[in-house]
């Protein structure tokens, strides 16, 4: 499974990065490198192994469904780039 | 004063020989004056802090003192601590005034401890040098052309350099131990699920695990009792009874069963460092330890799996970051696209984008079973490797780090060599097991070592007994950088 510059400018797409052709180019060249490295986890035979997804076989909670939070809005839109009328303003997205 | 450790300052506080306002106003003055040579802070607020140390004062003239109170206390900028700027050493968060405290930074406010500022660190946690925050590099106070490791580097130096007695760090692949080994102090990652990671900025979750990092055993486990306990904030938060770390410390560690595992001593292990930790063994033996060989045979693949499950869950915790809610936006963009490409490509640095592409790569449409799940399935392998062990022994000990302090831009373009610094740490963090690390002596150039203690899921109170007996024993902790 050999890296391209088409697999690093579409997982830059999937990521929202804006990328250049010689930032992917150098992306790229170290990307190899370290999925050569990654590539040793083949070594071994892991057919009959589970997953282990985290350190804690937990499962998750459950609450009560009710109201625990209060109202921040205010607080929290004041760290926003953009805010009108309590809303956070992007760019149109329907034209 | 300055070299006082926590518990000192703890004592001179409760005997009425210091106030809260006195000990702050000594550290935030030694900021002044020299963290211009480190760059360990990223915020200091001194009225804020100042601030607090009289509400602590005020709660001990009313009998309301608990260890901590009065006692300043450095925040990794990774917590978030309401009212203060937290920026996780990235441009994306440079503005982010934070609304709200993580459940660490509540609980040492609660005990009464004074938040003494935010601590520099590599960006969103990315990296073991402190090279990559967008605040510039932190120095390593026992030679200024060095790396103080990171990812908690900025807490590191700043023990080291005596401008703080105790600060947090968090631990995803080594960010609290390496540190502490590259600079001379101590530090504890936790088993993982004890400290609530509420409001401490998300890098890989399943990893992430916040931590104390200070001058000695005892003053992590003062802190530790303050850290840990249950938050139903946190999916993974641990309801367990309330344990005293400060209850084991001084017992005898006559019949300990320490395990080495070959893997730790094998190539790759810098020569002086490799004989300073088996004369802190053989310094155990001393103390009438038993000392056990151990295997560890999947280790050697803890970096490839560590190198795709925590940048998988990097790039899904970082897709938060949108100029959307909080933090930069870029300032032009035709539509909400390129608003969100340009801010990230603007935001974020280069090795938060690598590993950012790394994770959406393997996490995407026919890539996911041969690398992710793969990588789950032999990170499974890795747990039952340290379960083996443990069999045979109480906790295993071995370097934290394979070299001691490299110089600044040494390994800065070498992401593979760089991520080879934590090749004794990673496995620790996949297996959800604690970690720490103590200083234990020197190289041949006169840098520090670092010892790492591990053990088994919830042992934290007989590794800090581990710790300190070592400590009573020797003085390497107690040691001082040059021009301190």
């Amino acid at each position: 499974m050999a890296l391209i510059r088409d697999d690093v400018k579409r997982a830059a797409r999937l990521a929202r990065i804006a990328v250049n052709e010689a930032e992917a180019d150098e992306v790229l060249e170290q990307l190899v490198r370290i999925f050569g490295m990654i590539e040793d986890m083949r070594a071994v035979d892991v057919a009959a192994v589970e997953p282990m997804a985290h350190a804690q076989n937990l499962a998750l909670r459950l609450r009560d469904d009710v109201i625990t939070e209060s109202d921040q809005r205010e607080l929290f839109q004041s760290v926003a780039p953009r805010v009108e009328n309590g809303l956070y303003l992007v760019p149109k997205v329907i034209e | 004063m300055h070299d006082a450790t926590l518990k000192t300052l703890s004592d001179a506080l409760a005997a009425r020989k210091l106030s809260s306002v006195e000990a702050t106003e000594l550290f935030l003055g030694r900021i002044r004056t020299l963290n211009g040579r480190y760059n360990c802070f990223i915020t200091v607020d001194e009225d804020r802090s100042l601030a607090q140390a009289k509400e602590a004062d005020a709660a001990r003239a009313a009998g309301r003192a608990e260890p901590l109170t009065g006692i300043p206390i450095a925040q990794k900028d990774i917590f978030c601590a309401k009212g203060w700027l937290t920026t996780c050493a990235s441009k994306m968060l440079s503005n982010f005034v934070s609304p709200y405290d993580a459940h660490v930074v509540e609980r040492f406010n609660r005990a009464g401890a004074v938040i003494i500022g935010k601590t520099n660190m590599d960006e969103f946690a990315m990296g073991s040098s402190n090279e990559t925050s967008w605040y510039g590099p932190v120095r390593n106070p026992w030679d200024t052309d060095r790396v103080p490791g990171g990812s908690s580097g900025g807490s590191a130096a700043a023990l080291a350099a005596r401008l703080v007695p105790a600060a947090t760090g968090t631990d995803t692949g080594g960010s609290i131990r390496q540190p502490c080994a590259l600079t001379g102090t101590c530090g504890l990652k936790p088993t993982y699920g004890l400290v609530s990671r509420y409001g401490m900025i998300a890098f890989a979750s399943s990893l992430d695990q916040g931590g104390p990092m200070a001058r000695t055993a005892e003053d992590l486990a003062l802190m530790l009792n303050t850290m840990v306990g249950f938050d139903l904030r946190d999916s993974t938060s641990l309801d367990r009874p309330v344990e005293d770390y400060m209850s084991d410390l001084q017992q005898s560690v006559r019949g300990l069963r320490i395990g080495l595992p070959r893997e730790f001593f094998a190539e790759g292990l810098q020569p002086d460092v490799a004989k300073v930790v088996e004369a802190a063994v053989a310094q155990y033996k001393a103390l009438g330890c038993k000392i056990t060989e151990v295997a560890l045979p999947n280790m050697g693949l803890s970096v490839p799996v560590y190198y795709v499950l925590a940048p998988a869950e990097a790039s899904s915790n970082l897709a938060r970051f949108d100029g959307v809610r909080y933090g930069y936006r870029t300032p032009q963009y035709r539509d909400l696209n390129e608003m969100y490409e340009k801010t990230r490509a603007e935001g974020f640095g280069a090795e938060v984008k690598r590993r950012i592409l790394i994770g959406t790569y393997v996490l995407s449409h026919g890539y996911y079973d041969a690398y992710y799940i793969r990588a789950q399935k032999v990170r499974r392998l890795i747990a039952e490797d340290f379960a083996r062990a443990f069999e045979k022994c109480d906790v295993i000990m071995g370097p934290t780090s394979p070299t001691t302090a490299f110089k600044l831009g040494e390994k800065a373009a070498d992401p593979l060599q760089m991520y080879l610094s934590d090749i004794y740490t990673i496995a620790v963090n996949l297996a959800g097991l604690p970690g720490m690390s103590i200083p234990c002596g020197f190289d041949t150039q006169g840098l520090p070592v670092g010892l790492q203690i591990i053990g088994n899921y919830f042992r934290e109170a007989q590794m800090l007994n581990v710790a300190h007996q070592y400590q009573l024993a020797t003085d390497w902790h107690s040691r001082v950088p040059p021009h301190i």
